[in-house]
């Protein structure tokens, strides 16, 4: 198998992050539940990839790192745990809806909602994030990359201008985190949510955020926490006021092996590898007579992924046709981006999305060139 | 069952608070190890930090150089 769906999971994990989870599933008892080898092993582990992630993303202390299960979570405990309604959010067209499902309930409750649109390429003004700042806005949520087009929103402009203005910023790093570095003070970052299984090379039900400290978020859980066992409320001390019940210690473990891996190997190296397949795959379709790619390449600021159509071809079944003739995986349809994909013009035939790893090889780009150009020919 | 002792125990807000004491014990050579908060303590983490009393200035000074909060200090017998 070609496996080229790497935005919506990186399939192919390092072998260290393989051996941590399955050491882990021999060791590891219930962190922060007893004083036994068992929680110990446990509580140390997780601890280790807690101070792992605050050196990764420079937080200024490993307590302000949470766990959760994906960004999905991540987003909605920060979404919904720090705008109230009455509150002004500004958000983006080139949101995933992991962000504006949240939203658009918050809206429900009386949150009031400005959308920064997105042009037919599919990026922001940044002028427009200050021109839609209002006495009432509490925040911008914002992506660090559209997961549809792979381009990038400069954080770092907006987070000057949240700073400027005195909001929370609260970011979507899903597609960046372990591809881009991120540095939460330098770009004015309050809230940082990340997955484990994407560029962070973990497994699957790992995920997490940064809360700067002083940041007051309400949890959406509340429940064991392995301290305060006799108070009727859920301990307020970072970071067990966002990890209610038991953590995913053996995912944790190689999400920490995750992070290491990208560390000893250099996050620019995998990076180059990764965009070096992009350029070599998107150079080599461009000129293919049919073949619209959407987003701007005229930057080199991007995550590796590549979205294009054949003609008008359903984009599920050149995705489908990709499989069975090349082996070659990717993902169809609509990318869980709604807006973006009305900004494009592409709600009806939805996208085929091809998302690189540095695992991925040139022959391997090569064989999907070749299949693009092949099923552009047929009728 | 063992002889009780006279010690020091550190209590802490959250378990994170513990393994970061933990971690930085270990690293600069301070003695001592993690233990279930004893009956006699109110806090908040079921583990503290059990080191002899006459390490309580040198815990203190390492802590306050690392950053690490405790809950409370107590002394003892365990």
């Amino acid at each position: 198998m070609i496996y080229m769906d790497n935005a919506a999971t990186t399939m192919k994990k390092p072998q260290c992050v393989i051996e941590a989870v399955s050491a882990a599933m021999c060791f590891m008892g219930n962190a922060g539940r007893g004083a036994h080898a068992a929680s110990l092993d446990a509580s140390r582990s997780i601890y280790g990839t807690r101070q792992s992630l605050a050196e990764f993303f420079h937080a200024e202390n490993p307590k302000q790192i949470v766990f959760t299960n994906n960004s999905t979570e991540s987003l909605n405990i920060a979404i919904k745990g720090t705008i109230r309604p009455g509150d002004h959010v500004i958000t983006t067209e080139m949101e995933h809806n992991s962000v504006l499902r949240p939203l658009y309930e918050m809206e429900e409750r009386g949150v009031e909602l400005t959308i920064i649109p997105a042009d037919k390429r599919g990026m922001v003004d940044y002028d427009d994030f200050a021109k839609a700042v209002r006495s009432n806005t509490k925040a911008i949520v914002c992506t660090n990359a559209s997961n549809l087009t792979g381009n990038k929103v400069d954080i770092k402009k907006v987070g000057e201008i949240a700073k400027k203005s005195g909001l929370l910023f609260i970011v979507d790093a899903s597609q960046t985190a372990g591809v881009y570095p991120i540095d939460v003070q330098d770009m004015n970052i309050d809230i940082l949510c990340f997955t484990g299984h994407k560029g962070l090379l973990g497994p699957q039900g790992t995920g997490g955020m940064y809360v700067r400290t002083g940041v007051e978020v309400k949890p959406l859980k509340s429940g064991g926490s392995g301290v305060l066992t006799y108070s009727k409320h859920h301990p307020l001390e970072m970071p067990t006021a966002l990890e209610a019940g038991t953590l995913n210690g053996h995912g944790i473990a190689g999400l920490g092996a995750g992070v290491e891996y990208i560390r000893r190997t250099g996050i620019d190296k995998i990076r180059e590898t990764e965009l070096s397949h992009m350029w070599k795959f998107y150079n080599g379709v461009k000129k293919i007579p049919g073949v619209k790619i959407y987003g701007d390449f005229d930057t080199e600021d991007r995550c590796p992924i590549v979205t294009l159509n054949i003609g008008d071809y359903d984009s599920s079944e050149v995705s489908d046709e990709l499989l069975m003739t090349y082996d070659i995986s990717t993902r169809p349809g609509a990318h869980c981006a709604p807006l973006m994909h009305k900004a494009l013009g592409t709600v009806e035939q939805g996208a085929v999305r091809f998302s690189f790893s540095h695992y991925n090889t040139e022959e391997e780009i090569a064989i999907a060139v070749k299949a693009v150009e092949e099923l552009s020919k047929e009728e | 069952m063992r002889k009780k002792e006279l010690k020091l125990i550190v209590t802490f807000h959250t378990t994170a608070d513990a393994m970061a004491m933990e971690k930085a014990c270990k690293e600069r050579g301070v003695p001592g190890r993690l233990i279930p908060v004893p009956r006699v303590i109110s806090a908040g983490c079921g583990l503290s930090w059990c080191a002899e009393t006459a390490e309580k200035e040198n815990i203190k000074a390492m802590m306050q150089s690392v950053g690490i909060q405790e809950e409370d200090m107590h002394e003892c017998m365990v």
